[in-house]
């Protein structure tokens, strides 16, 4: 026969303050625990969601980044020439030469320096990235010193918004124009004409060269066409791939520094729900002995001490998470290692997340309520029933 | 004197729940140093750097270079003292996991300003007579092996093309707050190499430092550099070398920010596991209590009690935890060499442990004793178990 469900519910009732405290101990281990999965997560979706699967980028061999890259305009000519390019609507190939060079610019209210991605595109560099919407303002005129900003650069950055000047390699350029460009990292850069930028910039070389394919799976094709070219000291990767290349370093660090920190609290979460389900056994010897005496079997009382430690993981994984999803409303922004631009990314929760850290805090509950739950079980009723 | 037996006594009347909340602090309070000594690790290169060296580079941002030229127009300013420049390489020795500093500079100005980087006499000759010559920190020659004499390739990222290096010299830091991982070589090798290949790169440095006569006149002489390039095709931003280091590591904010808010949240997991512990051995005695009070102790008597045994357990595992910080701080630097070149755990560090393991002993006593004080003697006395 089993020990009612309302049994274990009510003892966690009675002692409400030991309870209570160990949940808050779980919740804040599964709040950890999720506020990692989340920014990992994020960062990944910001990075993955940047880049588009028929998109190739083609940037010079061994440069990791497009900052580091250099394309010049030879080299860039031929690649314009593969047959393998998309035609646009206009009729012309969907293929950008782009200018991508760092500068530093003060953050709004402190006068902190960070590290932003200014991007010199062409005309279609627009066309070949649907998700980048203007949301106001106008799209720079070809040959003038305008430029747009993403809408983090915009928020953050002084001299960002609408109508409003930066002074860069010894010019003025107005900001005509704000985009939008969904939970990618172009949201954090600046975009202007491709031309103007190099001249002012003293540039020779563009940076990188990206295009649409007219079908998917001519990748391999042009990729080996390119880089067997001995005119050419190029490299061609998809465009998700490329992004998802510059986010390792960083994923890595954060799964890294996640696992560590989680493993190391939930040791303490779960010393906590073994030091409260022992004095649950403990205090209720003469119980289980009666209970025991009734004909309850060792494994039903097993059973309802597991259950009780498991709803103590259920309750503080439940309060951790509610907790964790307000952490999407924050945007964390930071410097990547590897392309050393600013990156503007937010926590994000899914649905994998929200069950691997309830099953996360099941499995503290169970660890930290199995032996108590144990040693409950074994206990002998003579004995038990002279304790109390 | 009694009391404090009473006190240790009652500490160890639950044997084991004594032992899981001691082991709870002494995980708590390790993890908590740990987390300290990263953010000390994080700053590392600011502690390190010198208040008479100053940093030039390109205003627009470090990756564009300033002319060759610029060296001897900073030297002619007034308040300087010697000038040098390097380039950062960003050279990648077989994969990129095994990440390092390398960067090409004009050995003989850059080491005299730099006192704390250590090279035996005899190796500093050889590393300057030979083009190819380069200087590898004493962590890193462990970290892959190296001997003198051997040939190490690094593929350029920024410079296309693999460049070999001889390993000429090993250099030590003076102490232990001196990064013993970098890879320095001849800047003129570079220099050559770029020239040859018609680079735009060729005559140009990527950083000047400079080194001034006296640390407060640091602004002055940034102001007049920066002046004497206004408005030419290559600004330049001067800054002390601690500034330039925090620049960086300002940009990472979040990051820290997020490993200091983490390292407080262990403290309150640890303040919830001491407090139900204690909440649990006060309920427990509340009859023992009744009859103290009975027998004329006050209210202060039994809070004493209880904050006496709540610093007992918090102090014993803050002990074992201090005392395993350090050992496995040793792991970590050896372990994380790549990503953190400096990893001491600081005497503030242990402070910090000490004053987070008061205030979690504090705060876990004081909802019990306001319960065991508050108790009316009657329904203490009624209670059983």
């Amino acid at each position: 026969m089993k020990i009612p469900f309302s049994y274990s519910l009510r003892n966690l009732w009675t002692r409400r303050l030991t309870t209570a405290l160990t949940i808050v101990g779980m919740a804040l281990v599964v709040f950890v625990f999720a506020a990692v999965l989340m920014l990992a997560e994020g960062l990944q979706k910001t990075l993955v969601e940047t880049g588009i699967y028929d998109n190739v980028v083609v940037i010079r061999k061994a440069s990791a980044t497009e900052v580091q890259s250099g394309v010049d305009r030879l080299q860039a000519s031929i690649v314009d020439t593969q047959p393998e390019i998309a035609t646009g609507a206009d009729g012309k190939p969907l293929l950008a030469k782009e200018l991508v060079v760092l500068i530093t610019l003060p953050k709004r209210g402190t006068d902190k320096q960070s590290n932003v991605v200014i991007r010199g595109i062409s005309q279609s560099s627009m066309g070949l990235r649907p998700q980048v919407k203007l949301i106001e303002g106008r799209i720079p005129k070809p040959g003038s010193s305008e430029i747009i900003a993403g809408q983090s650069i915009a928020k953050r950055f002084k001299g960002g918004g609408v109508g409003e000047t930066l002074r860069f390699a010894m010019r003025d350029w107005t900001v005509v124009g704000v985009f939008d460009a969904g939970n990618t990292g172009f949201n954090s850069e600046i975009w202007g004409d491709v031309d103007q930028l190099m001249q002012s910039f003293r540039r020779p070389a563009y940076s990188s060269v990206i295009f649409r394919l007219r079908n998917s799976s001519e990748f391999e094709q042009v990729r080996q066409r390119i880089e067997n070219n001995p005119r050419l000291t190029l490299e061609a990767k998809r465009e998700t791939k490329y992004y998802r290349d510059q986010s390792e370093m960083m994923a890595k660090f954060l799964r890294i520094l996640g696992l560590t920190l989680t493993i190391i609290f939930s040791l303490g979460a779960i010393i906590g729900a073994m030091i409260t389900m022992y004095a649950a056994v403990a205090n209720r010897i003469g119980e289980i002995g009666i209970l025991r005496a009734l004909g309850f079997r060792r494994r039903s009382i097993l059973t309802a001490f597991v259950i009780e430690s498991l709803l103590l993981g259920f309750l503080g994984g439940f309060i951790g998470l509610f907790f964790a999803a307000f952490l999407q409303l924050f945007t964390v922004s930071t410097l990547n290692f590897q392309t050393f631009s600013e990156l503007a990314f937010s926590f994000s929760l899914t649905f994998g997340i929200i069950y691997k850290a309830m099953l996360f805090a099941l499995f503290m509950g169970f660890i930290g309520g199995v032996l108590p739950a144990v040693s409950a079980s074994r206990m002998n009723i003579v004995e038990a029933l002279r304790a109390s | 004197m009694h009391i404090f037996k009473l006190i240790f006594r009652n500490a160890f009347r639950h044997k084991l729940r004594t032992f899981l909340t001691v082991l709870g602090v002494t995980i708590a309070i390790l993890a908590f140093g740990l987390l300290r000594t990263v953010i000390s690790a994080w700053y590392a290169g600011v502690e390190a750097s010198s208040a008479t060296r100053l940093v030039a580079r390109n205003a627009v941002s470090l990756v564009f270079p300033l002319p060759l030229s610029y060296k001897d127009k900073i030297r002619q300013i007034e308040g300087v003292k010697g000038v040098s420049y390097g380039t950062w390489f960003g050279g990648i020795y077989i994969d990129e996991k095994n990440f390092f500093a390398n960067y090409a500079m004009e050995p003989k100005t850059y080491l005299a300003m730099y006192p704390e980087i250590i090279i035996p006499s005899e190796q500093m000759t050889a590393f300057l007579r030979d083009r190819k010559g380069a200087v590898a920190g004493r962590k890193l020659v462990e970290r892959f092996g190296w001997k003198i004499g051997d040939i190490v390739t690094l593929k350029g990222t920024i410079f296309p093309g693999n460049w070999d290096f001889v390993i000429r010299g090993i250099y030590r830091g003076r102490d232990n707050t001196v990064d013993e991982t970098a890879f320095f070589f001849q800047w003129d090798y570079l220099n050559e190499a770029l020239k040859k290949a018609g680079r735009s790169w060729a005559d140009h440095a990527g950083w000047y430092l400079i080194e001034i006569k006296d640390p407060h006149i640091a602004a002055d002489v940034s102001l007049r550099i920066d002046k004497t390039f206004k408005n030419s095709l290559a600004e330049t931003l001067t800054e002390t070398e601690k500034a330039f280091q925090l620049s960086f590591i300002s940009m990472t904010e979040a990051i820290i920010i997020a490993i200091k808010l983490v390292s407080f949240v262990i403290i309150f997991i640890i303040m919830a596991v001491v407090a139900n512990t204690m909440a649990m051995t006060a309920r427990e005695r509340i009859g023992e209590y009744a009859i103290f009070k009975t027998l004329g102790f006050r209210g202060f008597h039994i809070g004493g009690l209880i904050f006496g045994e709540s610093i007992i357990i918090t102090m014993i595992g803050a002990v074992f935890g201090i005392m395993l910080t350090f050992p496995v701080a040793k792991i970590f630097a050896h372990e994380l060499s790549a990503f953190f070149p400096i990893f001491n755990v600081e005497t503030k560090t242990i402070y910090m442990d000490l004053a987070a393991s008061f205030v979690v002993a504090f705060v876990a006593g004081i909802f019990p004793t306001w319960r065991a004080a508050n108790i009316r003697i009657a329904d203490g006395l009624r209670r059983i178990g």
